[in-house]
Protein backbone atom coordinates (compact mmCIF):
# COMPACT_ATOMS: atom_id res chain seq x y z
CA UNK A 1 0.00 0.00 0.00
CA UNK A 2 0.79 3.26 -0.73
CA UNK A 3 1.27 6.79 0.91
CA UNK A 4 -1.50 8.37 -2.30
CA UNK A 5 -3.77 5.31 -1.81
CA UNK A 6 -4.27 6.70 2.07
CA UNK A 7 -4.87 10.13 0.99
CA UNK A 8 -7.40 8.88 -1.24
CA UNK A 9 -9.53 6.74 0.85
CA UNK A 10 -9.46 9.17 3.93
CA UNK A 11 -9.52 12.33 1.74
CA UNK A 12 -6.11 13.64 3.36
CA UNK A 13 -5.06 17.07 2.46
CA UNK A 14 -1.29 16.92 0.92
CA UNK A 15 0.59 19.67 2.95
CA UNK A 16 4.18 18.83 1.16
CA UNK A 17 6.31 16.46 0.54
CA UNK A 18 4.73 15.54 -2.36
CA UNK A 19 8.04 13.07 -3.57
CA UNK A 20 7.11 10.69 -1.05
CA UNK A 21 3.59 10.40 -2.01
CA UNK A 22 4.67 6.72 -3.74
CA UNK A 23 6.61 5.61 -0.19
CA UNK A 24 5.60 2.09 0.88
CA UNK A 25 3.43 2.02 3.67
CA UNK A 26 3.33 -1.36 5.78
CA UNK A 27 1.77 0.48 9.44
CA UNK A 28 1.20 3.24 11.87
CA UNK A 29 2.62 4.56 14.62
CA UNK A 30 0.36 7.14 17.43
CA UNK A 31 2.23 9.42 19.39
CA UNK A 32 2.77 13.07 20.77
CA UNK A 33 6.02 12.17 22.64
CA UNK A 34 8.91 12.08 20.09
CA UNK A 35 11.00 9.86 22.30
CA UNK A 36 8.61 7.27 22.23
CA UNK A 37 8.24 7.22 18.37
CA UNK A 38 12.03 7.57 18.08
CA UNK A 39 12.25 4.34 20.56
CA UNK A 40 9.60 2.34 18.79
CA UNK A 41 8.18 3.18 15.40
CA UNK A 42 9.52 1.30 12.55
CA UNK A 43 10.88 2.02 9.30
CA UNK A 44 7.37 2.76 6.87
CA UNK A 45 4.87 3.53 9.42
CA UNK A 46 2.63 6.17 8.97
CA UNK A 47 2.80 8.61 12.08
CA UNK A 48 -0.27 10.13 13.64
CA UNK A 49 0.52 13.21 15.93
CA UNK A 50 -0.21 17.23 16.62
CA UNK A 51 3.15 18.10 16.95
CA UNK A 52 3.50 20.08 14.12
CA UNK A 53 7.17 21.73 14.99
CA UNK A 54 9.82 20.90 12.71
CA UNK A 55 11.78 18.21 14.97
CA UNK A 56 8.56 15.71 13.65
CA UNK A 57 10.39 15.72 10.53
CA UNK A 58 13.78 14.96 11.84
CA UNK A 59 12.66 12.09 13.77
CA UNK A 60 10.16 11.15 10.73
CA UNK A 61 13.44 11.13 8.38
CA UNK A 62 15.82 9.48 10.76
CA UNK A 63 13.51 6.24 11.73
CA UNK A 64 12.51 6.28 7.45
CA UNK A 65 8.65 6.77 7.96
CA UNK A 66 6.50 6.82 4.96
CA UNK A 67 4.26 9.76 6.07
CA UNK A 68 3.28 12.09 8.53
CA UNK A 69 -0.51 12.58 9.25
CA UNK A 70 -1.04 15.56 11.17
CA UNK A 71 -5.34 15.68 13.24
CA UNK A 72 -7.62 17.43 13.85
CA UNK A 73 -7.06 20.09 10.98
CA UNK A 74 -3.53 21.42 12.81
CA UNK A 75 -0.98 22.44 9.99
CA UNK A 76 2.09 21.83 9.93
CA UNK A 77 4.85 25.26 10.99
CA UNK A 78 6.79 26.80 7.88
CA UNK A 79 10.38 24.79 8.71
CA UNK A 80 8.31 21.59 9.04
CA UNK A 81 7.32 22.27 5.37
CA UNK A 82 10.35 22.95 4.40
CA UNK A 83 12.10 19.99 5.70
CA UNK A 84 9.36 17.78 4.24
CA UNK A 85 9.74 19.04 1.01
CA UNK A 86 13.85 18.44 1.36
CA UNK A 87 13.29 14.61 3.08
CA UNK A 88 10.94 13.89 0.77
CA UNK A 89 8.12 12.65 3.74
CA UNK A 90 4.85 14.30 3.03
CA UNK A 91 3.53 15.75 6.02
CA UNK A 92 -0.61 15.34 5.13
CA UNK A 93 -3.80 16.35 7.31
CA UNK A 94 -7.29 15.34 8.74
CA UNK A 95 -9.87 16.94 10.46
CA UNK A 96 -10.70 13.95 12.28
CA UNK A 97 -9.41 13.03 15.57
CA UNK A 98 -6.49 11.01 16.22
CA UNK A 99 -8.68 7.91 17.87
CA UNK A 100 -10.87 8.51 14.68
CA UNK A 101 -8.10 8.03 12.09
CA UNK A 102 -6.20 5.39 13.83
CA UNK A 103 -9.22 3.46 14.20
CA UNK A 104 -9.86 3.79 9.96
CA UNK A 105 -6.08 3.64 9.04
CA UNK A 106 -5.77 0.72 11.21
CA UNK A 107 -8.62 -1.36 9.79
CA UNK A 108 -7.64 -0.69 6.19
CA UNK A 109 -4.07 -1.53 6.81
CA UNK A 110 -4.64 -4.85 8.56
CA UNK B 1 37.17 8.71 10.64
CA UNK B 2 36.35 11.82 13.06
CA UNK B 3 33.08 13.58 12.78
CA UNK B 4 32.72 16.90 15.07
CA UNK B 5 29.58 18.83 16.11
CA UNK B 6 28.69 21.95 18.23
CA UNK B 7 25.47 21.93 19.45
CA UNK B 8 23.93 25.09 20.82
CA UNK B 9 21.34 24.85 23.73
CA UNK B 10 17.93 25.73 22.99
CA UNK B 11 18.23 25.73 19.52
CA UNK B 12 15.88 22.41 18.68
CA UNK B 13 15.65 23.53 15.02
CA UNK B 14 19.65 22.24 15.03
CA UNK B 15 18.55 19.05 17.07
CA UNK B 16 18.94 15.80 14.23
CA UNK B 17 22.09 17.34 13.22
CA UNK B 18 24.77 15.50 13.60
CA UNK B 19 22.41 11.91 13.59
CA UNK B 20 21.44 12.84 10.42
CA UNK B 21 24.42 13.15 9.07
CA UNK B 22 26.21 10.11 10.68
CA UNK B 23 23.26 8.01 9.29
CA UNK B 24 24.49 8.96 5.79
CA UNK B 25 28.31 8.06 6.94
CA UNK B 26 27.20 5.18 7.45
CA UNK B 27 25.00 4.30 5.02
CA UNK B 28 27.59 4.94 2.54
CA UNK B 29 29.63 2.44 4.95
CA UNK B 30 27.23 0.26 3.98
CA UNK B 31 26.89 -0.52 7.84
CA UNK B 32 23.68 -3.05 8.51
CA UNK B 33 20.96 -1.22 8.65
CA UNK B 34 19.37 -2.46 11.26
CA UNK B 35 22.44 -1.25 13.08
CA UNK B 36 22.19 2.46 11.62
CA UNK B 37 18.74 2.71 12.83
CA UNK B 38 20.29 1.60 16.92
CA UNK B 39 23.03 4.30 16.21
CA UNK B 40 20.91 7.24 14.75
CA UNK B 41 18.33 6.77 17.84
CA UNK B 42 20.53 7.28 20.36
CA UNK B 43 23.01 9.81 18.75
CA UNK B 44 18.92 11.68 18.24
CA UNK B 45 18.38 11.31 21.89
CA UNK B 46 21.82 12.62 22.91
CA UNK B 47 21.72 15.68 21.06
CA UNK B 48 18.04 16.56 22.28
CA UNK B 49 19.68 16.21 25.65
CA UNK B 50 22.33 18.87 25.23
CA UNK B 51 19.80 21.50 23.69
CA UNK B 52 17.02 20.99 25.95
CA UNK B 53 19.64 20.32 29.16
CA UNK B 54 22.65 22.12 28.88
CA UNK B 55 24.46 25.51 28.18
CA UNK B 56 25.81 23.80 24.93
CA UNK B 57 28.64 21.34 24.17
CA UNK B 58 30.01 19.54 21.58
CA UNK B 59 29.83 15.87 20.12
CA UNK B 60 32.40 14.09 18.77
CA UNK B 61 32.07 10.76 16.77
CA UNK B 62 34.98 8.21 15.90
CA UNK B 63 34.17 5.06 12.95
CA UNK B 64 36.33 2.36 13.24
CA UNK B 65 35.69 -1.14 11.31
CA UNK B 66 33.98 -2.29 14.42
CA UNK B 67 31.81 0.11 15.67
CA UNK B 68 31.38 4.05 16.57
CA UNK B 69 31.99 5.73 19.96
CA UNK B 70 30.62 8.74 20.63
CA UNK B 71 31.37 11.44 23.10
CA UNK B 72 28.86 14.39 23.87
CA UNK B 73 30.97 16.95 26.37
CA UNK B 74 28.50 20.08 27.64
CA UNK B 75 29.46 23.03 29.99
CA UNK B 76 26.71 22.48 32.60
CA UNK B 77 25.46 22.66 34.22
CA UNK B 78 25.48 19.15 35.14
CA UNK B 79 22.82 16.37 36.57
CA UNK B 80 22.44 15.77 40.53
CA UNK B 81 21.34 12.49 40.23
CA UNK B 82 22.60 10.38 37.42
CA UNK B 83 20.52 7.16 38.75
CA UNK B 84 17.56 9.07 38.76
CA UNK B 85 17.97 10.65 35.01
CA UNK B 86 18.31 7.03 33.89
CA UNK B 87 14.84 6.29 35.20
CA UNK B 88 12.15 5.66 32.09
CA UNK B 89 9.66 9.10 32.97
CA UNK B 90 12.06 10.87 35.47
CA UNK B 91 12.40 14.03 33.71
CA UNK B 92 13.64 17.48 34.60
CA UNK B 93 12.92 19.28 31.39
CA UNK B 94 10.94 22.85 31.38
CA UNK B 95 7.16 22.83 30.28
CA UNK B 96 7.99 24.33 27.00
CA UNK B 97 10.25 21.05 26.01
CA UNK B 98 7.30 18.95 27.21
CA UNK B 99 5.20 20.80 25.20
CA UNK B 100 6.87 19.93 22.33
CA UNK B 101 6.84 16.39 23.04
CA UNK B 102 10.26 15.85 24.47
CA UNK B 103 11.39 15.70 28.34
CA UNK B 104 9.19 12.25 28.87
CA UNK B 105 11.68 10.68 30.68
CA UNK B 106 12.69 8.43 27.55
CA UNK B 107 15.79 9.93 26.25
CA UNK B 108 18.72 8.59 28.72
CA UNK B 109 16.50 4.85 28.60
CA UNK B 110 16.65 4.83 25.00
CA UNK B 111 20.60 5.75 24.39
CA UNK B 112 21.34 2.71 26.59
CA UNK B 113 18.97 0.20 25.04
CA UNK B 114 20.62 1.27 21.49
CA UNK B 115 23.98 1.04 22.95
CA UNK B 116 26.46 -1.93 23.60
CA UNK B 117 28.74 0.50 26.58
CA UNK B 118 27.29 3.58 28.12
CA UNK B 119 28.99 5.84 30.71
CA UNK B 120 28.07 8.90 32.01
CA UNK B 121 30.00 11.56 34.06
CA UNK B 122 28.37 14.76 35.47
CA UNK B 123 29.47 17.21 37.80
CA UNK B 124 26.82 19.58 39.35
CA UNK B 125 28.64 23.61 38.15
CA UNK B 126 30.88 21.87 35.78
CA UNK B 127 29.38 19.67 32.92
CA UNK B 128 28.47 16.24 31.83
CA UNK B 129 30.17 13.72 29.89
CA UNK B 130 28.30 11.05 27.95
CA UNK B 131 30.60 8.55 26.26
CA UNK B 132 28.46 5.31 24.31
CA UNK B 133 29.47 2.79 21.83
CA UNK B 134 27.46 0.59 19.22
CA UNK B 135 29.38 -2.26 17.61
CA UNK B 136 28.43 -3.16 13.70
Amino acid sequence: MLVSDLVEKFGLKVFSGEEGLENEVNGGYVSDLLSDVMGNAAEGEVWITLQTHQNVMAIASLKDLAAVILVKGTEPEDDTLERSNEEGIPVLGTNLSTFEIAGKLYSFIS
Amino acid sequence: MNLNFEIASGDFSKAGRASSHIKKVLKQLQVEPKVIKRIVVAIYEAEVNVVAHSVGGTLSAVIDEIGIQVELKDNGPGIEDIEKAMKKGYSTASKKVRDMGFGAGMGLPNIKKNTDELSIKSKVGEGTTVTFRTNF
